[in-house]
């Protein structure tokens, strides 16, 4: 019998509610079958638009949700009942599932027949992605209050989506991939367990549990990787968890097919790649997704616009109905060299899942920075392997040679533009929000809420009052934060080293900077920040590796620092250059408060340098402001990198 | 600027000025040495303000006891300064700082300030231009904190720098044993049992700590005993008791052998230590010897010189 086609999706959302409503309808006209809600960086981190943290950040990476008005007009028009949604939310996921029960509610939608999936999963944040706001014991019992609501009101529903995609997208190995998320879903479900839970209902628990892959270009590797994975899930839920029906120990997974791989220069080639990628999680149909994402071809350059969703919505729809690979079994049952490498994969995964249970779990690897100093070594080896040659990228490290290309000529609008007045708007509506709601209602349910959070109760009753009184999202997470408190995750660069393929060029670069020492009288001091809430700390974090190996001295903060703080630290700390990381698309009023900061601080004549995902425009608006260098994805050799930096700072000392 | 009005700037507590001074006492061109004697002489001696070690293995949450600590103290009026001290890689040279637990700063605050050094080729010990950091430090901030890196020489370094030594342990991690065995037991001047919001095992950890004590001081009637702290940072938990504990400390040095004689014998200590860094054992035994060149530093500290000047001087053929 023919297989039915997975559920099709694009991860998407941005400037305001009601943009993003337009966007869904589109998407689902053109034959998207689910939807993928993309949040901004405040609603992920439970500010409200018109909080501090949240300037120049609303509206970006995603939508803003600050209230139930916001969570209506979003899915304005979108029969709730009859959707498939999965929201990208962790830290705050108990909320915005609250605000998704109480818009249905009010659509007249019978909540028990809610489908999709809350992302849910705090441990990968802790480790690449960097939303989590609370430390990790009551984070997990977060999940676990979704968890257990959702399997007792919305059974149709995946509270958690274990996380694998962020893993490889911070560098993890297959093995890694598999091995972490494993730990992680054991994490979750021992949390649950500790909460009373046994029998058919905890089975019930096991049979919810879904993942979040990712897909790179190795895509026959890959194949194997989603088989070892459905063996070792069947096996976890057979021999730990006892779970006797089968049907139950399915492993479920959706995909973004990987963006790391995506590159900058000669971006059309990423069409091909993304294609490629997603053969490798719908070959198999005994280990194929039950829905798929796909990137957009130009991600590396900026914001993708609607055609560019559409064109990998096509992608989809190409292989899922004119292709015949929906009409046969497994391809590759039977196949010794699918198998082999399947076990071969099963086998290192399985043991590392050991190493991190002997540590205490999950949590104590995180807390340890074991997992993640693994994850910076393993994503430092695949950056020595790309700058060295070892490993192939068209267009990047070989047949770099390449005709004009009409895509992304001058004029030619390659990328999505935010309306600069999407923020404004969306804190008006806000604040309107705000001045009509029942004043009593809201401190009654933020009472009830706060007594839930300290008390132990599931908090997801608490929330849905709440939001239906009009809470806003500020409020509900700084209720939270009063009593949990907040958290910092360590950021594995201590532990990690520079690979041995990077040794020949930082023997050339030690040099350097030696001489530099010498001009300057002590070690070159660098610090790195990110300001901004954007926690994709994977590209900082390798510039700071190769930066102390080549012999710099380098103040390294992690995620999330205000640009006064990091003014701050730069004037305490005596450096030299301050290098500035920003991936959100916040990069010009992030860098231009930092820089003014500076100032203020008597430090004008410091040397700025940023990276992030920069289109042109914006950093030739970047170095007009004196930022002295931008980086790009398309600046994959470190070592270069490393060689401008000591020109800054060898410059800029000669002009002081 | 000149070192006069650096040293000034220091004395208002400006970041910016105490943050050029450090980085000009780390400075080790030969020309920069006349500009470091002058700022060190320049600085005013303020004589109320305390100096304290923190020190512990590694992974013991030294950085975030540092914090706590320094918040009570914040908190409480005093102004505070903080050197963190944090490993060079031995093949590079380089080094991470501040990759710890952040240290809660307002950046607007001018009563706190935040200083990470690397150990240089020191071995995990404190950095050559340390003790003059310190110095520095302590002209601008009531409470100056030393946060040393737990490995190899910093536990007796931080001694010669520090007028109080906190030493931090772990529960359930052995240490206790390992402290009896080294003799640093000796050196601390307060114990601190941290994460004791782990129950049952830190309890046990301070009791075998106490005991331990015990045993080291059977028969004698030591004029300070080091006390044992429980703390737990996310409990917010003994840091008020540790603050206590180390103001005490200080009003006992301050009433058997004086604060200002016992930092003289120290300085002269970490001189001979620093003059051995720079000029190898014979080197010390060319200026005369180990207890000649201490007593040489004692003199020239008493006359009010730097122990910058002091080393420099003893170096000079």
């Amino acid at each position: 019998m023919a297989d039915q086609p997975w559920i099709m999706r694009t991860y998407s959302g941005h400037s305001t509610p009601k943009a993003s409503n337009e966007l869904y309808r589109a998407n689902l006209a053109r034959g998207q079958t689910g939807l993928s809600v993309a949040f901004d960086l405040p609603t992920q981190l439970g500010y409200d638009s018109d909080a501090p943290e949240a300037r120049g950040e609303v509206g970006r990476t995603g939508v803003p949700i600050c209230h139930l008005g916001d969570m209506r007009a979003l899915f304005d028009g979108i029969a709730l009942e009859r959707m498939n949604t999965s929201m990208t939310i962790n830290a705050t996921a108990a909320w915005l599932l609250a605000l998704y029960v109480a818009a249905a509610e009010e659509q007249g939608a019978s909540v028990a027949k809610l489908r999709g999936t809350t992302q849910n999963d705090i441990i990968k944040e802790y480790l690449s992605r960097g939303t989590y706001i609370f430390p990790p014991a009551p984070s997990l019992r977060l999940i676990a209050d979704v968890i257990l609501f959702a399997v007792r009101e919305i059974p149709d529903f995946n509270p958690t989506n274990v996380c694998s995609y962020h893993l490889q997208e911070a560098g993890a190995t297959p093995e890694q991939e598999i091995a972490y998320a494993l730990s992680t879903a054991i994490a979750v479900l021992d949390a649950v367990r500790a909460r009373g839970v046994e029998g058919g209902e905890f089975a019930q628990v096991f049979g919810r549990l879904s993942f979040f892959l990712n897909s790179s270009i190795r895509f026959v590797d890959e194949v194997c990787k989603e088989r070892a994975f459905t063996e070792l899930w069947d096996r976890l839920g057979r021999e730990r968890y006892e779970v006797a029906e089968p049907a139950l120990r399915r492993f479920r997974y959706g995909v973004q097919v990987n963006s790391l791989g995506l590159t900058e220069q000669q971006p059309e080639n990423n069409i091909v790649r993304i294609a490629f990628e997603m053969l490798g999680v719908t070959l198999s149909r005994r280990a194929r997704a039950r829905a798929v994402q796909l990137p957009a071809w130009n991600e590396a350059l900026g914001l993708p616009r609607p055609w560019d969703q559409q064109l990998s919505l096509r992608t989809q729809q190409i292989l899922a109905f004119e292709t015949d690979l929906l009409e046969h079994g497994d391809l590759f049952d039977g196949s010794r060299v699918v198998e082999a490498r399947s076990r071969e994969i099963a086998e290192a995964a399985w043991a590392e899942v050991e190493a991190v249970l002997a540590q205490g779990g999950a949590v104590a690897a995180v807390e340890s920075g074991y997992i993640k100093e693994r994850l910076v070594a393993a994503n430092a080896a695949r950056l020595a392997a790309i700058e060295s040659g070892a490993r192939v990228v068209v267009g990047v490290n070989r047949y770099t040679e390449s005709a004009p290309s009409p895509l992304t000529a001058a004029g030619a609008g390659v990328i999505l533009e935010i309306d600069p007045e999407a923020e404004r708007e969306q804190i008006e509506r806000l604040r309107a929000w705000r001045a009509e709601r029942d004043a009593g209602a809201v401190a009654r349910a933020l009472g009830a809420l706060r007594e839930a959070a300290a008390s132990g109760e599931n908090v997801m009753p608490a929330s849905i009052a709440a939001a239906k009184a009009g809470v806003t999202t500020g409020e509900w997470a700084g209720a939270l934060r009063e009593v949990f408190g907040e958290y910092r995750a360590p950021t594995g660069v201590g532990g990690a080293r520079s690979p041995a393929l990077a040794e020949d060029r930082l023997a050339a670069l030690r040099e350097e900077v030696s001489a530099l020492e010498q001009v300057l009288g002590r070690r070159p001091r660098l610090l790195i920040g990110k300001p901004g809430l954007d926690g994709h700390s994977n590209g900082a974090e390798q510039i700071a590796l190769r930066a102390r190996d080549a012999g710099f001295e380098v103040v390294y903060q992690g995620i999330r620092s205000s640009p006064s703080e990091l003014a701050r630290s730069a004037v305490d700390e005596g450096v030299h250059l301050v290098g500035l990381s920003v991936l959100s698309g916040a990069h010009l009023p992030l860098v231009r408060e930092v820089l003014a900061k500076l100032r203020e601080r008597g430090a004008g004549d410091l040397p700025v340098v940023a990276g992030g995902i920069i289109p042109e425009g914006d950093a030739e608006a970047l170095r007009e402001l004196g930022v002295a260098r931008v980086f790009t994805p398309k600046d994959f050799d470190l070592s270069r990198i490393l060689t401008e930096l000591v020109a800054v700072v060898k410059s800029a000392h000669a002009a002081g | 600027m000149l070192p006069a009005e650096l040293a000034s700037g220091v004395a208002r507590r400006e970041p910016r000025a105490v943050a050029r001074a450090i980085s000009l006492v780390e400075d080790r061109r030969e020309e920069a040495a006349p500009r470091i004697a002058a700022l060190l002489g320049a600085l005013p001696s303020r004589g109320g303000e305390e100096r304290v070690g923190i020190t512990g293995p590694p992974g013991v949450g030294k950085s975030s006891l540092v914090s706590a600590l320094a918040r009570v103290a914040r908190a409480s009026g005093r102004t505070v300064g903080v050197l963190a001290v944090d490993p060079s890689s031995p093949r590079s040279g380089g080094a991470l700082l501040g990759d710890r637990a952040r240290i809660e700063l307002e950046p607007d605050d001018t009563g706190l300030f935040v200083r990470s050094m690397a150990s240089g080729g020191a071995l995990g010990g404190l950095a050559s231009a340390a003790g003059a950091a310190i110095e520095v430090l302590a002209a601008a901030y009531d409470l100056v904190l030393i946060e040393t890196t737990g490995v190899g020489q910093s536990e007796t370094d931080v001694e010669h720098v520090a007028d109080t030594v906190v030493m931090v342990v772990q529960p359930a991690s052995g240490d206790v044993l390992q402290f009896l065995k080294s003799g640093i037991i000796e050196i601390p001047d307060v114990f601190v049992v941290n994460k004791a919001d782990l129950g049952e095992i830190a309890a046990r950890a301070r009791a075998e700590l106490a005991a331990a004590l015990d045993a080291v001081h059977a028969g004698e009637q030591p004029a300070w005993r080091a006390p044992v702290i429980s703390t737990s940072v996310p409990e917010r938990r003994g840091f008020d008791e540790l603050l206590g504990v180390i103001d005490a400390h200080r009003a006992h040095l301050e009433a058997t052998c004086g604060i200002v004689a016992r930092r003289r014998r120290a300085a002269a200590a970490w001189s001979l230590r620093l003059f051995l860094r720079r000029y190898g054992e014979v080197g010390v035994e060319r200026a005369g010897g180990a207890s000649a060149l201490r007593a040489r530093f004692e003199r020239e500290l008493a006359a009010g010189r730097t122990a910058f000047e002091a080393v420099r001087d003893a170096g000079r053929p």
